[in-house]
């Protein structure tokens, strides 16, 4: 039942994006479209859950026994990247158009705050492995579907008549406060 | 280009937050008020200023293939340090910002100029670059959180100027996407004149 | 500018000497920002105690005790002392139904059980609505906290009006409310059950 909350809290009433403002960068970057949002989503989800599990032991059995945590940044910032490398070459072998069609977006989630922002928070919240594991992922489902939505509404927004200065990132900005907004509603779930 | 250049191109033309769109989570994260959004400048700035010209001082010892992950711990570094630093000094900024100064590691715009400046230019010409960028960054965020905590609360700085609430959703999250939205707008369209 | 090699040995070389540089560094910066960082610590931890309790003359913190709950978990708990008579205890609680998750509470009782005061020391609750339950009211504005000072929780339900007890909840904020309300109950739970009524 907890794990419910837990979920639906990560999803929708504390969305990654919306309202933690983690992720904003890939969010604007590469939201425009809809197939390649997907993609990136289904990346992240891929590298949040495996990170958050990884980054947990470390941090449980060797950061703390060994009285080294203020070396978590630095730690946990490699293992991400190592983790992206590998995601990059696995992608790379099963699936060449996904990996073209990411393009340089994929190493950029060693940079997505998301994926070091929820591995932090997991210690920071005191969640076992369990509970952390579900809360990197349905995080991960909360920014697939801020991403996905964000598409959707690029997508109609390009054939819409925008004041020259709005274009590109001013509007795509604003819709997203409305989004946010919107979100918010989500407030009383839980 | 000269350094007075160098150094200012970060303010308007090539501002990393309002113009490049680089940073963009601490940004909406930090600027609910004025203060919190200068400190992580300044904190942000400490860590540009650092990795700049430590990465520039190391730049013929790294090799090619691994400059990434080099770059990571040296930003790392003077990011852990500047974490331990504020947990010692300044205690109440640093539970304000709280997630997002770790999170300065990931900050595109210190990998980026790591990247696109450190690794090709000299030591004095980094630390240029990145108290520029720095300060640009800076200034973008304590504008950033003045407007809104004037908008969300009447005040600047804690110094109230409007009597009664503000608006509070400015804030709150939806304020943050759409306050950065019509600043961007606005500086794009003092850049084009 | 000659850029060293991509081999195999200088990738590793490099790395590695990097990684030794910064941890040195950083070993070193956190020696040094160890004590300040405790005392830090300490002072805040005071600090929360100074609000909640009369005046004391003792250091609660080296007197400090822990508390069970009853539901598996210990609170600490800080007397307060004026001289050699106990003034008050501060007991640290905390709730997990705050509208955000974790609200930590530093709840002050005279010896009697009455509620001095209530600070709220962390929380995520939302700016405007949740937070409204952190400042201190005066007489002529008073807030949310003002109700529960001087109020006995054995004659004085820690329930909202939703829930059919006597307190004011904050408007368009039952869920941060109510999650104080449980804060504050807990805290006197451990205070009941360890006997220092």
């Amino acid at each position: 039942m907890e794990y419910i909350l837990l979920i639906i809290s990560a999803i929708f009433v504390n969305n990654v994006v919306l309202a933690q403002f983690l992720g904003i960068c890939p969010f604007l970057g590469v939201s425009n479209k809809v197939s390649t949002a997907m993609g990136m989503a289904m990346a992240v989800t891929f590298v949040i859950v495996l990170a958050t599990m990884v980054t947990y032991l470390i941090h449980v059995y060797v950061l703390i026994p060994l009285g080294i945590t203020f070396m978590q940044t630095i730690t946990f910032i490699l293992v991400i990247a190592a983790l992206v490398q590998m995601v990059e070459i696995i992608l790379k072998k099963i699936s060449q158009p996904l990996y073209q069609s990411l393009g340089i977006f994929l190493p950029l989630i060693t940079t997505n705050c998301a994926v070091l922002g929820v591995a932090i928070l997991v210690i920071k919240k005191n969640y076992n492995l369990a509970e952390g594991v579900v809360y990197g992922g349905a995080t991960a489902i909360g920014f697939g579907l801020a991403l996905v939505i964000m598409a959707g509404i690029r997508e109609q927004l390009e054939l819409a008549d925008v004041p020259s200065g709005m274009k590109g990132v001013p509007i795509s900005l604003v819709t997203a406060g409305i989004l946010a907004l919107a979100f918010m509603g989500f407030a009383g779930l839980v | 280009m000269n350094q007075m250049q160098n150094f200012t191109k970060g303010f308007l033309k090539e501002n990393p937050i309002l113009v490049l769109v680089l940073g963009t989570c601490p940004t909406l994260a930090t600027t609910s008020s004025a203060m919190n959004g200068l400190g992580m400048g300044l904190a942000t700035t400490f860590v540009l200023i650092g990795s700049n010209v430590f990465i520039a001082l190391l730049k013929n010892i790294i090799p090619d293939k691994v400059r990434i992950p080099a770059f990571i711990v040296v930003i790392a570094t003077f990011v852990t340090i500047v974490d331990l630093v504020m947990q010692a000094y300044v205690p109440s900024l640093y539970e304000t910002l709280g997630i997002f100064i770790p999170l300065i590691v990931v900050n595109c715009i210190v990998l980026g100029r790591a990247e696109a400046y450190a690794s090709k230019n000299s030591v004095w010409s980094s630390f240029v670059d990145g108290a520029g960028m720095g300060l640009g960054f800076t200034g973008a965020l304590g504008v950033l959180g003045a407007f809104r905590e004037l908008l969300g609360s009447g005040a600047i700085a804690g110094f109230k100027i409007i009597e009664g609430d503000g608006i509070l959703v400015f804030i709150l999250a939806p304020g943050a996407f759409i306050a950065l939205g019509y600043l961007i707008a606005v500086v794009n369209r003092i850049n084009k004149a | 500018m000659a850029k060293m090699e991509s081999t195999l040995k200088n990738m590793v070389l490099s790395l590695t000497l990097i990684s030794l540089g910064a941890s040195a560094g950083l070993g070193f910066v956190y020696e040094m920002t160890k004590a300040p960082i405790e005392i830090s610590a300490l002072n805040k931890k005071l600090d929360a105690i100074k609000q909640v309790v009369p005046e004391f003359t003792n250091n609660p913190n080296d007197e400090m005790f822990m508390l069970p709950t009853g539901e598996g978990d210990s609170l600490e708990v800080y007397p307060a002392k004026n001289g050699e008579e106990v003034v008050g205890y501060a007991v640290r609680s905390f709730t997990n139904n705050g509208f955000s998750g974790y609200i930590g509470f530093m709840v002050g009782f005279t010896p009697d059980g009455t509620i001095y005061n209530i600070n709220v020391l962390e929380h995520k609750e939302t700016p405007g609505l949740g937070t409204k339950m952190v400042p201190d009211g005066t007489p002529e504005k008073p807030e949310f906290k003002d109700q529960f000072k001087g109020k006995n929780p054995a004659e004085f339900a820690l329930k909202v009006k939703k829930d059919g007890g006597p307190v004011d909840a904050i408007t368009a904020a039952t869920i941060s409310s109510r999650a104080f309300c449980d804060g504050v109950q807990r805290a006197y739970n451990a205070f009941e059950k360890g006997g220092l009524k």
